[in-house]
């Protein structure tokens, strides 16, 4: 990590900057005031640190797919929610450039009162898209999701694969400077899967998206990615070509 | 952008600039779009719908004019006409409970999209009190109601009651900003913030005259902010005469101090909002 790179504004560039993230893990929950203050005025305030993250550093360019493996409990998934801009670290600093598609936990809002229509125009909006982009491309979207018979349906009717397929409809219908991919495809039925892989790898070969990925299917990820960041306990491990590292995690493993 | 015929093939991709908002455009079509959701959901499955924004009020205002009719009309003669001065002070007091009820819980409710979605926070709280807002203008048509049938005319100062409005909705965002963000840390500031306006409404002259307390208490009144806001309406539209210098800044103090103290609180805690959620 010595070397230095030259940096852009380029979209679709990550910098990751020595990042550490700690959380207070309080000993005791605190739901009311009352109790915190009789806490704090005993002095029994107690915080165990719990670092998540440390001193991380690396840089994707733009068009990389990286992807990410840990096991359970490593800091992966922290670390997506750091470069969405979801969670801001403790100490370090991340640039993210361009506009990003996050598909952490495929379905994230929807209101489940809505109807899926209703719902593709609400999630758009979050995702930054504008409203006649929406309108142009509402068909293609249900298109792919293949889901045209339910749309005017409350999305509480809709069972969690048809909620994730709407969602990765939307999310991936353009080319997103930044695509993350957080697990998300480990829901629906075994052809949509495919249909999601298939459609991240065209965004992969496309060059124009950066894709950053998880999964703890270590044969799909070498399939998607060029390129693999191995953070075990908080630490990086390793980061390389991913049959590389993914070769190394698995042996790892055993 | 070439578009292939098969339908069941890999949509092709968009030219991507028109795809997106830039960042700056984005908060308004969410805030738009939320507000939307809301507005839907709050008549779905509802026979009269939108006709309770109007309904509400007005019984509202039945029942209180009924009640306090007989108490307070022979204190005092400085209301012209009670109905209307009732339905005034109600629905701008339903306005700020409304609004900042909802605000105050807007980020509590909203943690599912912030931990996902990176989106700018203050666009939950500020988009629950322009949904209140959008629900005041709607029970507007209860107070024209009352105002045709009493056949009280609109005098110039009417104009007037738009700034009044804007004035009120920027001092529930302040409000709304500061509650939201204190109660993701103590869920208690919502069970406290119920009490507070049962207190603040009965110390508000929603329902009796000012005139009817004590001198020591009307002073005090001038630093209600709620009393100037619904001062501010009432003299436009009931006595038809110029809301005055001091109401006018009053309102405009208590509006920007408000929204200060908000938009400060809640920039310095946003960040942490996420380990509380």
């Amino acid at each position: 990590m010595g070397n230095e790179i030259i940096r852009t504004n380029e979209p679709g560039t990550i910098y990751v900057d020595d990042v550490t993230m700690t959380f207070n893990i309080a000993k005791e929950q605190f739901n009311s005031l009352k109790e915190y203050f009789i806490a704090m005025t005993r002095h029994e305030l107690k915080f165990k640190p719990f670092h998540a993250l440390k001193n991380i550093s690396f840089s994707v360019e733009k068009g990389e797919s990286v992807g990410l493996v840990g096991t359970n409990g490593s800091g992966k998934s922290t670390m997506l929610k750091i470069i969405a801009g979801v969670l801001s670290p403790s100490e370090g600093k991340v640039t993210v450039n361009g506009n990003i598609a996050p598909l952490i936990e495929l379905g994230a809002g929807f209101d489940r009162e809505l109807t899926a229509r209703e719902n593709i125009y609400l999630n758009g909006a979050l995702l930054g898209y504008r409203k006649e982009f929406i309108d142009e491309n509402f068909g293609r979207i249900v298109e792919f999701a293949e889901l045209q018979k339910f749309m005017d349906m409350p999305l509480k009717n809709y069972s969690s694969g048809m909620v994730a397929r709407i969602a990765f409809s939307i999310a991936t219908i353009t080319e997103p400077d930044l695509l993350i991919v957080d697990e998300a495809l480990s829901v629906g039925d075994k052809f949509f899967r495919e249909k999601c892989e298939a459609r991240i790898s065209e965004l992969v070969n496309s060059k124009n998206v950066t894709v950053l990925f998880v999964s703890h299917n270590v044969e799909q990820m070498k399939r998607v990615c060029e390129r693999c960041i191995w953070i075990e306990k908080g630490d990086m491990r390793m980061d390389g070509p991913s049959d590389v590292v993914a070769e190394a995690y698995s042996n790892m493993k055993r | 952008m070439s578009q292939t015929a098969t339908a069941e093939a890999a949509p092709t991709t968009i030219s991507k600039s028109d795809a997106w908002y830039p960042t700056s455009q984005r908060d308004m079509y969410v805030v738009k779009q939320l507000v939307t959701k809301d507005f839907k959901l709050k008549y779905r499955r509802s026979v009269l719908g939108i006709a309770w924004s109007v309904l509400n009020p007005l019984l509202m205002m039945c029942v209180q004019a009924v009640v306090f009719t007989k108490l307070m009309s022979r204190h005092d003669q400085t209301i012209p006409n009670f109905p209307i001065y009732l339905i005034l002070g109600n629905t701008a007091w339903h306005l700020m409970s409304d609004a900042t009820n909802r605000g105050m819980e807007s980020i509590i409710h909203a943690q599912s999209l912030l931990k996902k979605v990176r989106i700018n926070r203050w666009v939950f709280p500020v988009q629950k009190v322009l949904f209140a807002v959008v629900n005041y203008v709607f029970s507007l048509a209860a107070v024209a109601l009352v105002m045709a049938i009493f056949r009280w005319t609109l005098g110039p100062w009417a104009l007037l009651v738009p700034l009044g409005i804007l004035y009120l909705t920027v001092f529930c965002i302040g409000l709304s900003l500061l509650l939201s963000s204190l109660a993701v840390f103590f869920r208690d500031v919502i069970h406290l913030w119920g009490v507070v306006l049962t207190a603040w409404m009965y110390l508000t002259p929603l329902f009796y005259s000012v005139t009817i307390l004590p001198d020591w208490m009307q002073s005090v009144m001038r630093f209600n902010p709620m009393y100037l806001y619904i001062t501010f309406i009432r003299r436009c539209l009931l006595w038809k005469m110029n809301p005055g210098l001091l109401v006018h800044g009053g309102c405009i103090a208590w509006a920007l101090v408000m929204l200060g103290i908000g938009y400060a609180v809640f920039r310095k805690t946003e960040d942490r909002f996420i380990l509380f959620i």
